[in-house]
């Protein structure tokens, strides 16, 4: 019965510590929520994007003026809210969509966040930005691509990503350009997993390559967390396929490139569609496996010292592995986030809406390669843009394609193992 | 029939002795004690762990990884018998199923915290690669696994028939009260059981991180399969499950590779339900 009584007591001294810490660091910290995964099956790129957003607030919190051009980097904290810092309430979506509509309204009805950013996979950012604009709170989205996300006349959401019809269309410009240069690209097959994210972007990618005389002969849907993928590797055995694009999360790529290899079976030309094939645990643990693999990608590291450079070095010492573009994104999403706050010199959600409208970003603010940020109405970045890049060595992805931004040639065919 | 459909159906059988591999602890605990262990996957998860362990320290595979998983978890299973489940036998139904239930969650953060959310993978080549047998590909490292599945199998059939140690475990899970008069110490038993169960998951664990990836999760991705196996082969029933195993296996490889992968559980699970319609003791389970 003590220990009870005693437990008690403690437990309401630690809540009210907690709620006076609250009170008085209320007027000086901006409170945004971030919703990732950081377990289930994607907590691998959870926790990468975690490690960015944490990277992105010790930028702002604190003086870089090395960063050249960045929005919020030179001065502490955020100048126009008198030099507020920003504090990340992070939640836990266990990458499943009812947990993240839950983890959303608990960040907006008892965290009292301001506005939210996430969430990784497409299928969960679908319902955690409906709680958003159900309850007129700005949602920033900077790495979910299913195009159905910027469809539903939505006020409060902003995507700065390129989305999966930009992608379809560079893969689409990207394999022509490889047939003109004597690869074949006629017999194309389409792998991917079967949520929001996989099932938008096989339907986006058919789409444009069918209006534009590419067809996909072979479309294989799976579930990302299955056991096994022998059946999938062999289908593609069977109708030998000249292209084979992946579009996959981390541990179901990981199967897929030691089934490949336990079935020798190479397709000439492969492609993998972010997420999964550019996690950089799948690239430890499997990159020997792809060797040659093309994926997209927004982000290059560029030169020492320079901005991107030196914010990889800060990005390393947290994560212990280099910015991916995946976890690069997220990033670009919460520092375009902050920077609207900034604008709108207030924490009022209308305010901050209306300031990520007025958004207009220059290529040199950012530290994606995109050509600029600038919302559309239906909140979409419409200077969003990508390149081709290889897995040439299965350690380092280069930038392949378009040629005015290749640092190598692409190397045909696909190598494998 | 054609080849490629001879190595979907060779494929489907190595992985469902991969299942069965893994469902043998389970199977082997709910035999003994009438106790669904609902941290069964992720005591394989630590098998995973304990092998990569073994092989970033000391560079050697399995064949040492195995016995020292199994070694580690028989600990474990042993502290857990005292810790929790001994307790929690005493209690209603419910505190028993919350009660692991717990448990697995416990030890799937507690992974997460210790050894972070990055997937992790054994060399391909660890068991000696992949051969071809008249045009089927075959990988080593899973072909171990079924051998030892089978051998574990036979080991545990034959510890519970033909051994005293067996008889006493037995009698004490059919009429502990009687065990007890006779002189047997339940305790002692069920202890013993489940310093096995962990045991073989410990080997399940080192075997399948040969070809599997390592994840905190990963428990909970193949811990559905094992549920389903264990039901299908008779709850208890240790060769069930091994014959379970190869079933689920094949019909996942032929329907995943026929109608298509999304559709494979829709397969597996509709003939399961349909199964137990008919049989709910499972295929070699008693009523």
């Amino acid at each position: 019965m003590r220990l009870k009584r005693m437990l008690g007591l403690l437990c309401a001294a630690s809540i009210s510590v907690l709620l006076a810490g609250n009170v008085s660091a209320q007027d000086k910290t901006v409170k945004i929520g971030g919703i990732y995964p950081l377990s289930g099956n994607a907590a691998s790129a959870g926790t990468h994007s975690k490690a960015a957003i944490e990277t992105a607030v010790e930028i702002i919190n604190n003086a870089h003026p090395e960063l050249g051009n960045l929005p919020l980097a030179k001065n502490a904290g955020l100048a126009g809210l008198g030099g507020a810092k920003v504090d990340v309430v992070f939640a836990d979506n266990q990458g499943s969509p009812a947990v993240g509509q839950n983890q959303a309204l608990r960040l907006i009805t008892e965290e009292k966040v301001v506005a939210l950013t996430g969430a990784y996979q497409s299928g969960i950012t679908l319902t955690t930005s409906a709680i958003a604009e159900k309850y007129g709170i700005p949602y920033v989205a900077g790495e979910s691509v299913a195009s159905s996300l910027t469809e539903r006349g939505f006020k409060w959401f902003f995507r700065v990503t390129p989305v999966a019809s930009d992608f379809a269309r560079i893969y689409l410009d990207f394999l022509k350009d490889m047939k003109a240069g004597g690869a074949k690209v006629d017999n194309i097959a389409l792998v991917h997993e079967n949520t929001e994210y996989g099932t938008s972007v096989a339907s986006v990618i058919t789409g444009v390559f069918k209006d534009n005389g590419l067809s996909i002969g072979l479309d294989i849907a799976y579930s990302a967390n299955t056991t096994d993928v022998q059946s999938q590797v062999l289908q593609l055995k069977d109708k030998q396929p000249d292209v084979v694009i992946m579009v996959s999360y981390t541990s179901d790529a990981i199967l897929f490139a030691k089934t490949m290899q336990a079935l020798d079976y190479k397709p000439a030309l492969m492609m993998a569609d972010n997420s999964g094939f550019s996690d950089p645990s799948l690239i430890k643990t499997a990159g020997k496996l792809v060797q040659g693999i093309f994926n997209r990608s927004s982000f290059s590291i560029g030169p020492p010292g320079s901005p991107t450079f030196l914010i990889n070095e800060m990005y390393k010492k947290r994560s212990g592995d280099d910015l991916d573009d995946t976890a690069a994104r997220t990033m670009q999403g919460f520092f375009v986030l902050c920077d609207a706050i900034d604008r709108a010199g207030s924490t009022e959600p209308a305010k901050i809406q209306a300031a990520l409208k007025a958004t207009d970003l220059k290529p040199d603010q950012l530290i994606m390669g995109y050509k600029g940020v600038k919302f559309d109405e239906k909140g979409q970045n419409t200077l969003a843009s990508g390149l081709v890049i290889q897995l040439q060595d299965g350690e380092h992805y280069v930038p392949v394609w378009p040629k005015e931004k290749a640092v190598t040639a692409p190397v045909l065919p696909y190598k494998g193992w | 029939m054609s080849s490629i459909l001879v190595q979907v159906i060779v494929g489907g059988l190595l992985l469902g002795a991969v299942y069965a591999l893994f469902s043998s602890g389970l199977t082997l605990i709910w035999g003994m004690m009438n106790i669904v262990n609902f941290a069964h996957g992720d005591f394989v998860m630590l098998g995973m762990y304990a092998a990569f362990a073994v092989w970033t320290l000391f560079g050697v595979g399995p064949f040492v990884g195995a016995p020292v998983a199994a070694l580690v978890l028989a600990t474990l299973g042993v502290i857990v018998y005292f810790g929790l489940i001994r307790s929690v036998m005493k209690g209603p139904m419910l505190a028993q199923i919350l009660g692991t239930f717990g448990l697995a969650l416990l030890l799937r953060y507690s992974a997460f915290w210790g050894f972070g959310a990055n997937f992790l993978t054994l060399p391909g080549d660890l068991v000696g690669g992949t051969f071809d047998v008249l045009g089927i590909r075959i990988q080593a490292s899973r072909l171990l696994a079924g051998v030892v599945a089978l051998l574990v199998t036979l080991g545990l059939h034959l510890l519970l028939t033909r051994t005293s140690l067996g008889s006493k475990m037995l009698a004490v899970a059919e009429d502990s009260t009687a065990a007890q008069l006779m002189g047997i110490r339940p305790d002692t038993m069920q202890a013993i059981a489940w310093a096995i169960a962990a045991a073989a998951t410990g080997i399940a664990g080192a075997l399948i991180a040969t070809f599997f990836y390592i994840a905190p999760t990963v428990g909970e991705t193949l811990g559905i399969v094992a549920f389903v196996t264990v039901s299908l082969g008779g709850f208890g029933s240790v060769p069930g499950a091994l014959v379970a195993g190869l079933l689920i296996g094949v019909i996942e490889s032929v329907s995943a590779y026929e109608i298509g992968a999304v559709y494979k559980d829709i397969v597996v699970y509709s003939l399961f339900l349909c199964f137990l319609w008919f049989r709910p003791q499972g295929l070699m389970g008693k009523m």
